[in-house]
């Protein structure tokens, strides 16, 4: 890799790598998209020259250095190309959730001021201009895709390839004043700005500067080893920091090739033919696709079923061992080989995990049982734990020293430290410059010598170095009784189960658990097929008392499982209810992210926790959901309220 | 209709050009039934042009008549400004005119993509020996048409199920295919039996965001026959309405809805 190294080299930003690739190894792939069933593809210096129109075009409309430029859509390269084309001219990109409704946005615009944005569609646009007279300062709107927006009023609305016609028409006229703005970037300017997602409150605009992102690039590039001969797909929400690191910073850095897909629906068929090298998914990802897996396992023949029972157990005994290079006898690697040939080679060529070398889960906790599902595939799946604020990193598990229960140990130039209370703190070259127009929460998040409050309670195992989180600084509380309480572990123990999509505990201050059970409708739905349950909705599967009974089996299952951990063993799930929705980002239960938002929860379903706790066998409730298009309705329901047994921890503690 | 002055302009400032087809007192017997009794009405180009009426009214019989399917027993069928005579539905297909069928038929074990292609048959025109060999203008032309039925796949968004066989496929998406292979034959005039029978309200309205998108995209001429008046009445410029094989009513869906011959027709009326 003949790549100039330091910041040193002029490479103090974003759009200065994009030249280096350009002008180093111009022709490698740096892009592709699938479109119209092939896979379309740019090289580096097709990029430069389109991200340079685009950046002309931008000028051409009048951006300012210091604008804040929205970008809505879905991953595609035209949207990459917005973000360094914003980079160039001096402004800064602001990617957004692109399945946000029109409320959250006008938040987001608003708070930052943008006066540009660069959307995909139609649906978007009509987002915009929804809560476009909300925004005084907004002033042009820049589309991708012109399908239905022949009848829009055009007089602040462009497509995308016109402004980047009139970029390259008017290039005399601004190329100089691009170069110049283009110098002016250094280590210090703002390279790009992330809502967070905000389990709490209003979501806060988390400004980077390129030395965040290129510095965490650098470590991170080198602490996994990738090249320019690597591939990522890129698919995940562009508002969110990982993809911003992935996509753009590690992507510029090395050089590797993004690779996006058709549309969201061909996900996983754009997965298999891309076939990564380098993956990351937030644990859903992978459970769901295990789900999926199992599901189909279940419907298969008796025969394919028994070998992949067979070698599936092969796979958990000797499959991380293999993988981590720790002496296995040769009769084991024998019959792992054989597995290799007949289930798992087919299996990871099926999930499109074939050629995977780094491939990584962060965002939540992931269950151990699917995570080692994964590695005793053989595939290299590590567990890394970031926040926007840190530009990611701030722990990741090196190869060989990868266990579910860690998230590894403090990533290149990242300092640890942890407070009295358990509070995980962190320093590095990552932390980010400030939250937009929010000093307060700025300096409660950042002291003066730099280290950043996580929130996240956690410890540093003896011997090993490795961090080990326990739960959200603030979720971990105590039961009545004084006993620990962490709902995590118990909700994630819970989802293991395909048929649980999420689950939420509840017994902060309170004498025993109770929880929030929603199934997810593939497995389940495939299950009552195989059973014979006929049901018209989700509501009504969700109420069948066979489902219920199924839901109460594996809460019993996790509760002995919970009952073993003497310190966690209070947090058993005492009663429960299987919801009659879906928890929903759209109804605010969930961030964009998905992950839970236990505080919206408990208010919302004040009536059902008040159920679970008064002793009442059903409980009648109304709730309010949110529609994609931010209609709103109600759906009404009467819910059963469970008990479930639960292991009885004196008797225990007494026999023992 | 006929004598009115060229074209119109929608109350959303679509462009109605001239007229591209007009059936002349059409008459249409199965031996003593008379399926269709001396029926007068044009579409214009760029139009969505819908025929209602209740059930047996004979509006699929008239479909039948466009598409070439039926010969009318009387009367003449007009098309871009020529009278046509009797044709086999493959011809008036050539010439422009492509439908899909209110029970679904698409090749069932073949797989979107190549049900998609089948509609550019029309357009294909390398002969048996160069489409076996596959050499020459085959490859030039396959390479055409596959481009064009790639758009359309892309412009429904099925391009999820680009290989999936059609016999897997719900029957909303089968819809979603069928009207996906008549797109791909370019047409001129699209004809639409019972587009939205069957579906879920979900279904419908993406439905009929693609009808108009199809039509305002592409500038296609639509007539559709539809029982669900709401999207009729949403969809349509002009509206004619068939009770018992005869026209009793034609016009916007204003004149239409106000019209007591067609309330009768739907509500009934003592005889």
């Amino acid at each position: 890799m003949a790549q100039t190294q330091t910041g040193v080299g002029g490479l103090r930003s974003v759009p200065a790598l994009l030249r280096r690739n350009a002008s180093e190894f111009g022709t490698a792939p740096a892009y592709r998209e699938k479109e119209f069933g092939i896979w379309q593809s740019w090289t580096w210096a097709e990029t430069a020259d389109e991200i340079e129109a685009l950046a002309l075009g931008l000028l051409n409309l009048g951006v300012k250095e210091g604008d804040f430029i929205a970008i809505i859509g879905r991953n595609r390269p035209y949207l990459y190309w917005t973000m360094t084309a914003a980079q160039m001219v001096g402004a800064v990109p602001v990617p957004m959730y692109q399945d946000a409704v029109a409320e959250e946005m006008a938040y987001v615009l608003e708070h930052c001021g943008a006066r540009f944005a660069v959307v995909s569609d139609q649906e978007q646009v009509d987002k915009v201009i929804e809560v476009q007279d909300r925004l005084h300062q907004f002033e042009h709107l820049i589309y991708l895709d012109p399908r239905g927006l022949r009848k829009y009023d055009h007089s602040h609305l462009h497509q995308y390839s016109h402004v980047q016609n009139q970029g390259r028409a008017a290039r005399d006229e601004w190329i100089t004043e691009l170069r110049a703005r283009e110098a002016k970037l250094d280590y210090d300017s703002r390279a790009v700005m992330l809502y967070t997602s905000g389990t709490t409150g209003k979501p806060k605009g988390v400004v980077l500067s390129n030395r965040n992102v290129i510095e965490s690039a650098k470590s991170s590039c080198a602490f996994d080893n990738l090249t320019r001969s690597d591939d990522v797909l890129a698919y995940l929400p562009m508002a969110w920091v990982g993809d911003f690191i992935f996509s753009i910073g590690q992507a510029y850095w090395t050089g590797f090739c993004v690779n996006c897909p058709e549309n969201p629906e061909t996900m996983m068929q754009d997965l298999r033919e891309i076939g990564p090298t380098y993956f990351f998914a937030p644990p859903r990802v992978f459970e769901t696709l295990l789900t999926t897996v199992m599901i189909r396992m279940e419907d298969a023949g008796r025969f394919k079923k028994r070998m992949f029972d067979k070698y599936m157990a092969v796979a958990r005994r000797v499959g991380p061992a293999i993988l981590d290079g720790k002496p296995v006898s040769f009769g084991d690697r024998l019959s792992y080989a054989i597995g290799n040939l007949l289930v798992y080679g087919p299996l990871k060529n099926t999930m499109g995990f074939s050629r995977v070398r780094v491939g990584y889960t962060a965002g939540e906790a992931i269950g151990p049982e699917i995570f080692e599902f994964y590695r005793s595939l053989g595939i290299n799946l590590k567990q890394l734990y970031g926040q926007t604020e840190a530009t990611v990193f701030i722990t990741a598990q090196p190869d060989g020293e990868v266990r579910s229960d860690t998230v590894g140990v403090p990533s290149p130039g990242v300092e640890l430290k942890i407070a009295e209370n358990g509070e995980v703190f962190y320093r590095s070259p990552g932390v980010f410059v400030e939250y937009y127009k929010n000093p307060e929460s700025t300096a409660s998040t950042k002291d003066a010598e730099g280290w950043v409050a996580t929130g996240d309670a956690g410890f540093i195992e003896e011997g090993s170095g490795h961090l080990r989180i326990i739960d959200r600084a603030k979720d971990v509380g105590k039961m009545a009784d004084g006993s620990l309480f962490a709902p995590k572990y118990v909700e994630n123990k819970l989802k293991f189960y395909p048929n649980i999509l999420e689950a939420v505990v509840f017994g902060n201050g309170r004498d025993r658990c109770a929880a929030f059970i929603n199934i997810d409708l593939a497995a389940v739905s495939s299950w009552a097929e195989r059973n014979n349950i006929a049901y018209a909705s989700y509501q009504e599967l969700a109420g069948h008392p066979k489902v219920l009974e199924m839901v109460q089996s594996h809460v019993e299952e996790v509760n002995r499982s919970v009952a073993e951990d003497s310190m966690l063993a209070g947090c058993q799930v005492h009663r429960f209810v299987v919801l009659h929705k879906e928890l929903d980002a759209d109804d605010g239960e969930l961030t964009r992210t998905r992950k839970v938002r236990r505080r919206i929860i408990e208010e919302k379903y004040a009536d059902i926790i008040a159920a679970l706790y008064d002793g009442s066998k059903t409980v009648s409730t109304r709730t309010e959901v949110t529609y994609e298009d931010g209609r709103k309705g109600y759906i009404s329901a009467t819910l059963d309220v469970r008990d479930a047994k639960v292991v009885p921890v004196a008797s225990r503690m007494a026999a023992e | 209709m006929t004598d009115q002055a060229e074209g119109y302009t929608t109350a959303d400032g679509r462009k109605i050009g001239g007229v591209v087809m007009e059936m002349k007192n059409i008459t249409l017997r199965f031996g003593g039934v008379v399926a269709i009794h001396n029926i007068s009405f044009d579409i214009r180009e760029g139009e969505i042009r819908a025929i209602i009426g209740p059930n047996g009214a004979g509006k699929s019989s008239m479909l039948n008549v466009i598409s070439g399917f039926y010969t009318p027993s009387e009367g003449e069928v007009w098309y871009k400004g020529a009278k046509r005579p009797p044709m086999k539905p493959y011809e008036v297909a050539r010439q422009g005119v492509a439908r899909t069928f209110q029970n679904i038929a698409l090749f069932e074990g073949m797989s979107v993509l190549d049900n998609v292609m089948t509609g550019r048959l029309t357009h294909m025109k390398a002969g048996i020996l160069p489409q076996m060999i596959w050499k020459g203008r085959a490859e030039a032309e396959e390479t055409e048409n596959r481009i064009i039925a790639e758009r359309v796949i892309d412009f429904l968004e099925i391009q999820h199920i680009r290989k999936t066989p059609v016999a897997r496929l719900p029957y909303g998406l089968k819809k979603r295919v069928e009207l996906a292979r008549a797109l791909a034959a370019e047409p001129t005039i699209l004809l639409l039996d019972e587009p939205m029978a069957g579906m879920n309200v979900e279904e419908k309205e993406d439905m009929c965001r693609f009808i108009l998108d199809v039509n305002d995209e592409f500038g296609t001429t639509i007539a559709l026959i539809e029982h669900d008046m709401g999207v009729v009445m949403d969809l349509s410029d002009r509206v004619v309405v068939m009770d018992y094989g005869k026209k009793i009513g034609d016009g916007s869906p204003d004149e239409v809805r106000n019209n007591q011959d067609v309330i009768d027709a739907y509500l009934g009326v003592q005889h």
